[in-house]
């Protein structure tokens, strides 16, 4: 009983306290909060030091995602790369997790401090490749999957990757 | 069954087995490369090693590897001991110091074993910092991709391709970390079997060119289990689909059937499926000519009404299931209905039902194949006409090796030691033919012999067996052949007669079925195979049950007094009878309503068209040449207007109020139906579970646990999903609920187990590795060996002798063009050359005529042009056509032929898949 009072007055003196302090309220939208470069927020697909679309279709992205948003479907191109025929995110079921951007073998796919993707039509949550590519690398500057990889593709013949040896001659006995 | 220790636990294991069998068996997970439960072992790859003590006071122990060392009695073993797994560890970072950075961009990732074992090795980072090793990859023609980069060099490629499927062109070239796999030089693999590198290789070396350029992991494939349908073989695949298209098809393990493997035909000939010759409206042709879109169910009760009022004639097919051709069947009626085979090829397959009915040589399955001792092969051209099969006889040559192992107590795993001690000796394998064939490089015995000289050889041989003497005096040549092959059967154990229809010879068949008899004795099963046209040819005859008339009958018929209704079922005429005579059939009916998949010149005589669903989009039975009875279920439900043929029948049926149709609303109800009518067909309704036997919570699923996309695939079209597709006619679902375990054999969608992503993961679906599923095998025997085996009379000579001037016309069978079906997939055309007219050296003298000429071939349904190629091994006086290839419609196997040359010959722009028009009318 004693105890219970002292607690009232304790919490009409803490809100009493309150009304002295800076408000933490702003005035969104005039007012814009300060967002971290990592901030998990709309999905991009980014693009490699050299400009070409990051993506290689490989569908890790999409089968990481715990709401299945991401559905895409892989091509090659005529120089030999692989690529998403198309790209489709529904941001309608996204959760916003970074689960993609961590499957991501190619840092193609990141998520960026905006969040503003408020829509009056739900089927307008609906992005798709035109509406996700971007035209810089985003957050990782140099990676260039294909510089790694063993792929071949115009402009980058086998042995030509990072770490790699001439190709052997199958003829030669030499050691 | 010796008991083995494995960690200090006891365990049971089967006598004869290595270890690495043994472990798997066991449910325990040793990592492994170059061993194969079809291929054995030769310990290449030293990733299954562990360690093996002396005795129990034995503390150090040594390293072996599991795949070499054979369980005995009291053996110690450890997989887990810290040397064993090190050394499985170092032996992985080895295999993966040129290992290239592919994963995202490889076809393998997801379902490959090597990313499997490094993950269950625990290796992870990549110490060596030296440069990686690389190669340039070949072309090896449209159906497989190369990228060498990613080879582990366990040799499983080239024991598969050489060893296994007698390839020559694929082997290991260069010396130590240079050694690459592939051709001399870039080219298309020659082997009709190289597609199984696809699963054989566990990297991305090889894949399946036509995944790489339209890829989807396996966890995105949604799967059923399914039944090619390229051949009367019946081997059970796993075809995917993902956005509404078939991707790819696996082999599905059937262990009586196609075990491991599967032919080329089969796994790329299903793309068709995508094909935009898709049939895809209901079509009825106005006034003008001219096809417009109808309503499908106004176009049922029009078709319905036609029905009604005036006779029909129902033309069924030998490439659509039982329960389609009994549907049709019963609306037209058991006297009106065709199997839409020709009355030649009908009476063919007739026959060749009767005498296995009847025999009391056991129809083999495909292994009991490879279990034959001694092997004849009459008249038929296995590798072209039924692929598998001439796969399962090249292993059954072996059997000769294993004898001898048996003999030194080898243990049947311990491959490079049998074939070491085996060299060149086989068991014996005989084959008569019209031309050479791609077995005769492990044949014992082979000639080439025509048609009527190969059914003569054969009844020499039973006339042999049984101690008479042959009824026809064959020459000494030929006698001494008959003979030794004789002899060669008499003393095998388990000897096989593989014969077909493919000469179109009923003479071969009686032989065969001579052979079989005179080989049967009390304690002795001989066996007797016929390979048959189509993959529901045996089904399409039982539904006929005795009856049904061939499509000449129909010809004349309609000649006679004309025919009110044409129904065909999923039948292109053009490529069972000449153009001049199916132009005069359809103008001969008065309605003719067509139900197709693909666009077929058929389809241009048709007043309505019903576009039906493919082999992946519906479910069905088909009957194999074994007599097995095998249901496919479909892996995506087709987009509408276009529905199941037998659902499009059923429709109609109940319109018309066709009596039996009444009680039919489930495919279930038209397998039982279809059982308790015809008396021959009872067991189909055991090919696989009913949709009943399973409750709805707990059906099958057919998308894996992680099918991904699921609220995306679709959003383009409405961001409101709608709920899954239901699946009322089978026991699996559309989704990836479900349960997925303890599956009846004939329900496996995919395999895949904790830590098995790839294929290899089947040894935890078997009760034994390599043997058969847990949940059974798929599929049902209808034939069983009959008691009655008359003797019957020598039908000697059924061809009509060639006069002076004339040569007899052989069908010669192409694995890529001679199927309907398969040469519509893009992959497979590329690979299908042009009708052409092969010689020998000897004909084309007479006729002067060489390579890349043209002959005008006179039959008796007009002339056709084709191209000469000289061929000196087929029978002398032998032209063979190229069977089934467009523009060799009406062309009939065994007839007699005048031939000239063709002035003014021009190569036919190539048509692929299509009759018309390269039939002169
Ligand atoms: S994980 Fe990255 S590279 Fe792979 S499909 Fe997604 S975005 Fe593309
Ligand atoms: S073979 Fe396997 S491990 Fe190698 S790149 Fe392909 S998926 Fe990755
Ligand atoms: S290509 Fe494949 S199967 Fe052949 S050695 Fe290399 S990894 Fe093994
Ligand atoms: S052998 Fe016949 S059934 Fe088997 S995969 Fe080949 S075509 Fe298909
Ligand atoms: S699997 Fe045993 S050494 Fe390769």
């Amino acid at each position: 009983m004693y105890e219970s009072f002292i607690s009232q007055l304790r919490t009409i003196w803490q809100v009493l306290l309150h009304s002295f302090t800076k408000a933490e309220t702003v005035q969104y939208p005039e007012e814009q909060p300060y967002l971290a470069p990592r901030y998990r927020g709309r999905i991009v697909l980014t693009r490699d030091p050299d400009g070409d679309e990051r993506c290689v279709a490989c569908n890790l992205c999409a089968v990481a995602c715990p709401p299945d948003c991401i559905a895409l479907q892989q091509g090659v191109r005529e120089d030999g790369r692989w690529y998403p025929e198309f790209f489709r995110i529904n941001f309608s079921r996204c959760i916003m997790c970074g689960m993609c951007e961590e499957a991501c073998p190619t840092n193609a796919i990141q998520l960026t401090p905006d969040f503003e993707m408020c829509e009056y039509d739900r089927q307008s949550m609906v992005y798709e490749k035109e509406h996700l590519l971007i035209d810089g690398p985003g957050k990782y500057h140099d990676y260039n999957f294909y510089r790694v990889s063993g792929l071949k593709i115009d402009g980058k013949d086998k042995g030509e990757a990072l770490n790699e040896a001439e190709p052997v001659d199958v003829k030669s006995l030499l050691p | 069954m010796p008991t083995i220790y494995i960690d200090g636990q006891a365990h049971e294991v089967s006598e004869g087995d290595n270890l690495l069998q043994a472990a798997l068996g066991l449910g325990l997970d040793l990592p492994y490369f170059c061993w194969h439960p079809a291929m054995g072992s030769i310990g290449a790859c030293r990733q299954c090693a562990v360690l093996q003590y002396q005795d129990e006071d034995d503390t150090r122990g040594r390293i072996v590897m599991g795949c070499m060392t054979p369980v005995t009695e009291g053996a110690r073993f450890s997989l887990a001991a810290d040397r064993a797994q090190a050394f499985r560890e170092d032996i992985i970072e080895s295999l993966m110091l040129n290992h290239p950075h592919d994963c995202p961009v490889c076809a393998e990732g997801g379902e490959c074993h090597l990313q499997d074992m490094t993950v269950m090795v625990g290796h992870r980072d990549r110490e060596y910092q030296g440069r990686k090793n690389t190669h340039r990859n070949q072309h090896l023609g449209p159906l497989i991709h190369h990228e060498m980069n990613r080879c582990i060099t366990c040799y499983r490629c080239t024991r598969y391709y050489r060893d296994y499927a007698g390839g020559t062109d694929l082997a290991a070239m260069a010396s130590h970390d240079h050694v690459y796999f592939g051709r001399h030089e870039e080219g298309v693999l020659e082997s009709e079997f190289a597609g199984n590198l696809v699963e054989v290789c566990p990297t991305g070396v090889f894949t399946d060119k036509s995944l790489v350029h339209d890829y989807t992991r396996k966890w995105d494939l949604q799967s059923a289990p399914s039944v090619c349908t390229a051949c009367s073989v019946g081997c059970n695949i796993m075809p995917g689909e993902r956005y509404g298209k078939l991707k790819r098809i696996h082999n599905r393990f059937n262990h009586d059937v196609n075990g491991y493997f599967l032919c080329d035909r089969g796994r790329f000939g299903g793309h068709f499926v995508n094909s935009e010759d898709r049939i895809p409206a209901v079509g009825k042709r106005d006034g003008d000519g001219r096809f417009s879109a109808v309503d499908a169910d106004s176009a049922v009760s029009s078709i319905a009404a036609l029905l009604r009022q005036g006779k029909t004639i129902g033309i069924g097919s030998p490439r659509s299931s039982v329960e389609a051709n009994y549907l049709l069947r019963e609306l037209v009626g058991a006297e009106n209905y065709c199997t839409g085979m020709s009355a030649q090829e009908g009476a063919l397959v007739q026959h060749a039902l009767q005498q296995l009915e009847q025999s009391q040589a056991l129809v083999p399955s495909i292994r009991a194949m490879e279990s034959a001792d001694a092997v004849l092969v009459l008249g038929e051209d296995v590798t072209n006409t039924a692929p598998r099969i001439a796969l399962a006889l090249r292993q059954s040559v072996r059997n000769k090796a294993y004898a001898m192992a048996a003999d030194l107590r080898l243990e049947a795993w311990q491959d490079a030691a049998i074939r070491n001690l085996a060299q060149d000796q086989r068991s014996p394998l005989s084959v008569l033919s019209v031309a050479a064939t791609r077995l005769d490089d492990v044949a014992s015995h082979t000639a080439q012999l025509c048609p009527d000289d190969i059914a003569r050889v054969g009844f020499a041989i039973a006339a042999e067996l049984e101690g008479a003497l042959p009824a026809v005096d064959l020459g000494a040549e030929l006698a001494e052949l008959a003979k030794t092959i004789a002899d060669t059967l008499r003393s095998a154990d388990i000897p096989l007669v593989v014969s077909g229809t493919g000469c179109g010879h009923s003479g071969i068949l009686d032989a065969s079925a001579a052979i079989a008899r005179a080989l049967t004795g009390p304690d002795r099963p001989a066996q007797l195979s016929f390979c048959l046209a189509e993959c529901n040819s045996l089904g399409a005859a039982l539904v006929a049950d005795g009856a049904g008339m061939g499509l000449e009958e129909v010809l004349e018929l309609a000649a006679q007094d004309g025919i009110d209704n044409l129904l065909i079922l999923e039948n292109d005429l053009f490529r069972r009878t000449s153009c001049s005579k199916a132009d005069s059939l359809f103008q001969a009916a008065g309605n003719v309503v067509l139900l197709d998949t693909l666009t077929t010149p058929t389809c241009d005589n048709a007043d309505w068209v019903l576009p039906t669903s493919s082999f992946a989009e519906t479910e069905g039975t088909l009957i194999s040449q074994e007599g097995r009875a095998q249901r496919h279920f479909p892996v995506f439900n087709s987009v509408a207007p276009i529905r199941e043929n037998w659902r499009w029948l059923l429709d109609i049926g109940h319109c018309a109020e066709v009596a039996t149709c009444k009680s039919m609303v489930h495919f279930d109800d038209v397998t039982t139906s279809c059982a308790n009518t015809i008396k021959t067909l009872f067991g189909i309704c055991a090919a696989a579970p009913a949709a009943s036997s399973v409750p709805a919570a707990d059906k099958v699923p057919r998308q894996t646990h992680r099918f991904s996309g699921r609220t995306a695939m679709r959003a383009n079209i409405s961001v409101h999903e709608p709920r899954q597709p239901t699946d009322e006619e089978s026991p699996l679902s559309f989704t990836m609920e479900g349960h997925s375990a303890e599956h009846n054999g004939a329900l496996l969608p995919y395999v895949w187990s904790p830590g098995w992503n790839s294929n290899q993961s089947l040894h935890k679906y078997q009760s034994a590795v390599g043997g058969a599923l847990q949940g059974g095998t798929a599929g049902t025997r209808l034939i069983e060996p009959g008691d009655i085996d008359a003797a019957q009379e020598s039908s000697g000579s059924t061809a009509p002798a060639l006069n002076a001037g004339e040569y007899r016309l052989v069908p010669l069978y192409r694995i890529f063009g001679s199927e309907e079906m398969s040469v519509r997939a893009p992959a497979v055309a590329q690979l299908c050359r042009p009708a052409g007219l092969e010689m020998p050296a000897s004909v084309a003298a007479e006729l002067g005529v060489s390579n890349g000429d043209g002959v005008t071939l006179t039959a008796t349904t007009g002339n056709v042009d084709l191209e000469v190629t000289i061929n000196d091994s087929l029978a002398a006086n032998c032209v063979g056509y190229s069977h089934g290839v467009s523009g060799t419609g009406g062309l009939v196997p065994g007839s007699a032929t005048k031939l000239c040359r063709a002035e003014n010959w021009q190569r036919a722009p190539e048509l692929i898949g299509t009759d018309r028009g390269a039939t002169t009318a």
